[in-house]
């Protein structure tokens, strides 16, 4: 039994993870240094729920994958230009903040209300797919917010595989405590998966993909309406650095016996 | 004080896991009257087991329906029971089961919830709770308006609650389940062979193998069978758990030599885990930011690592040895072997 799916991606851009990040103090609240001039990229696990998606997509014929993204317009376009190279996938573009200290339940009802708007949305299709988490806010709330929009209740979190059976149910690994995962059967969609890493890597870029989503992404950001996102009923008393800034002790030039029963005499202290 | 609820639910044998107790600790060190809410196939010995743990009321939603961890009935059971609290304020262990339906739970309930909390306090009757953004590299402490508050707190975070069993009285909350909520049937857990395990949360060491491993050594070739051993002996003798930097568990996807026991899950870092244990051991990886933030919850650190001006030596550990991670692993192993 073979379903065209309507799999609807929700994830947004994060500051590249190698840039140094420092919080200020800003008229709504708290924000990063220099915000809008830190490079960004897709966040990494709305990134593997994309792959994943465009995956699905590939082995169900007929399917459509939409990557829903809530962000600052000019921000969106960048990052865009190098993820529509990797797969398949229409954008509906969402303007406004992308910054950790917003709400999740903000967030999601932007999404919910912009995947309700696609044209032609069948629920009986629908696949919800994200990050579990984000590595901005990673908070893990955003996608069961959108699910209890959409008015969907078959949810999975910590998602590492997806397999569609014979008669159609997916069969679905969630991550839970101590390294195991746990197996879920769901009859049919609508589904939320929150993706943890998946399972595939990422896929070369293809400029012809990027042509060809270009074409529609461009339209997408020029169409993207404001969303009201905020941290209403917040406060934020203090946001800091760590100070774990530790006072390194380098033990160069010795011999690997020694090494070894230093680090033997502090693994047997308790 | 406003009204607060410990959400808790039970484990496979109907026991409460050590984050429940935490949170149940973490209630009690807010000074004000508290009611447990019990989620579970049957939560009477779950409640006896936390009687006199100060709770003004038990509530519990039982059934068979809950027994496995599902959104759709985890969710109707956790909205009932917080609806039958009438708390202001709820706190819940933040365990993938509870992770998995908080944030729908509050949406449903009209309130916001905080999720990955690592403390929760309260001042002049105030609550507040600390919690890490942008993947532990800053911390901040916040209030709320929105009620019902509902606060998922780390485990390891809060002292757990410690006392005597007794007999508790529980009132049952009804929770209405249609056939839709029961779309979803959990089949099974995926685990390794428990002597295979390598991922052990409550572990007091952590060692972190990175993609040193796998890479040519000075006689121009890989060692992988023999970096395999070195840490799979230390796991062993240490009863330590393993971590892994992204870069060695990217390989496999990139079609390079890999250690097979490495996966995903052993991700550390930015798009990985941020584990708590008192120590940890760092072997062949480089300890940039990114993987760093993932060892914000490990107290004592130490690295080996060849070069002088990796991340690890920019404040991020206490010490580093330069050295050849094999010679000096094996050395480990082999005095290690013999305290045996």
């Amino acid at each position: 039994m073979s379903i065209a799916y309507q799999i609807v991606v929700c994830g947004s851009i994060v500051p590249d993870p190698l840039q140094t990040l420092e919080p200020v103090t800003g008229p709504t609240g708290p924000a990063l240094k220099n915000e809008m001039m830190l490079p960004a990229v897709l966040d990494p696990w709305a990134g593997h729920a994309l792959f994943e998606a465009a995956h699905l997509a590939k082995s169900a014929p007929g399917s459509k994958v939409w990557l829903a993204s809530l962000g600052p317009k000019a921000k969106l376009q960048q990052v865009m230009m190098t993820v529509a190279q990797k797969v398949p996938f229409e954008l509906v573009a969402l303007d406004g903040p992308a910054g950790g200290f917003t709400e999740a339940a903000d967030v999601a009802a932007a999404l919910a209300d912009a995947i309700n708007a696609i044209p032609g949305l069948d629920k009986s299709r629908l696949l919800v797919f994200g990050g579990w988490e984000s590595a901005s806010r990673g908070a893990g709330a955003t996608m069961q917010i959108i699910g209890e929009r959409l008015g969907i209740h078959d949810q999975f979190q910590g998602v590492d595989k997806l397999t569609i059976a014979a008669d159609g149910s997916l069969e679905v690994l969630e991550r839970i405590e101590g390294g195991i995962h746990q197996v879920s059967k769901c009859a049919a969609p609508p589904a939320v998966l929150g993706w943890a890493t998946g399972n595939l890597p990422e896929p070369p870029n293809n400029p012809q993909v990027g042509m060809m989503n270009m074409r529609v992404v461009m339209p997408a950001l020029q169409r993207a309406k404001p969303a009201k996102v905020a941290a209403e009923g917040v406060k934020f008393a203090s946001v800091t650095l760590p100070k774990q800034q530790r006072d390194t002790r380098i033990v160069k030039d010795a011999p690997a016996e020694e090494i070894a029963k230093e680090i033997v005499e502090w693994i047997s202290k308790s | 004080m406003e009204t607060i609820l410990v959400l808790a639910h039970t484990e496979t044998d109907g026991s409460l896991a050590k984050p429940a107790l935490e949170a149940i600790g973490a209630a009690k060190q807010l000074g004000g009257a508290f009611v447990v809410g019990l989620v579970g196939e049957n939560v009477q010995a779950a409640a006896n087991s936390i009687a006199s743990c100060g709770a003004v009321k038990f509530l519990g939603a039982t059934g068979a329906d809950f027994k496995q961890p599902r959104y759709a009935t985890d969710a109707a059971a956790a909205e009932a029971v917080c609806k039958a609290a009438g708390a202001a304020i709820v706190i819940a262990p933040a365990t993938s089961r509870w992770n998995r339906v908080l944030a729908g739970v509050a949406h449903r309930l009209g309130g916001r919830a905080d999720t990955h909390v690592t403390a929760v306090t309260a001042a002049n009757g105030a609550v507040a709770v600390n919690r890490w953004y942008y993947r532990q590299r800053m911390e901040a402490v916040l209030q709320r308006t929105q009620r019902p508050w509902v606060i998922a707190l780390e485990s390891g975070c809060c002292e757990a609650w410690k006392g005597s069993a007794g007999s508790a009285a529980v009132e049952a909350v009804a929770v209405t389940l249609s056939d839709a909520c029961k779309r979803t049937t959990v089949t099974g857990i995926h685990a390794p062979a428990a002597d295979q395990q390598t991922i052990r949360p409550d572990a007091a060491m952590l060692l972190v193998a990175g993609a040193g491993w796998t890479k040519t050594q000075p006689d121009g070739k890989a060692h992988i069978a023999e970096a395999e051993k070195h840490i799979l002996d230390f796991l062993r003798l240490t009863k330590a758990s393993l971590g892994s930097s992204k870069s060695l568990v990217d390989l496999s996807g990139e079609g390079q030599a890999v250690l097979p026991f490495m996966t995903h899950l052993h991700q550390i870092g930015q798009t990985g885990s941020t584990p708590r244990h008192p120590k940890g051991l760092s072997t062949c990886c480089h300890g940039e930011e990114p993987h760093t933030v993932g060892w914000r919850f490990v107290n004592e650190r130490r690295a080996i690592d060849l070069d002088p001006n990796c991340g690890w030596a920019r404040g991020k550990a206490d010490v580093l040895y330069i050295a050849d991670a094999f010679q000096v692993m094996a050395k480990v192993n082999e005095l290690l072997a013999a305290k045996k």
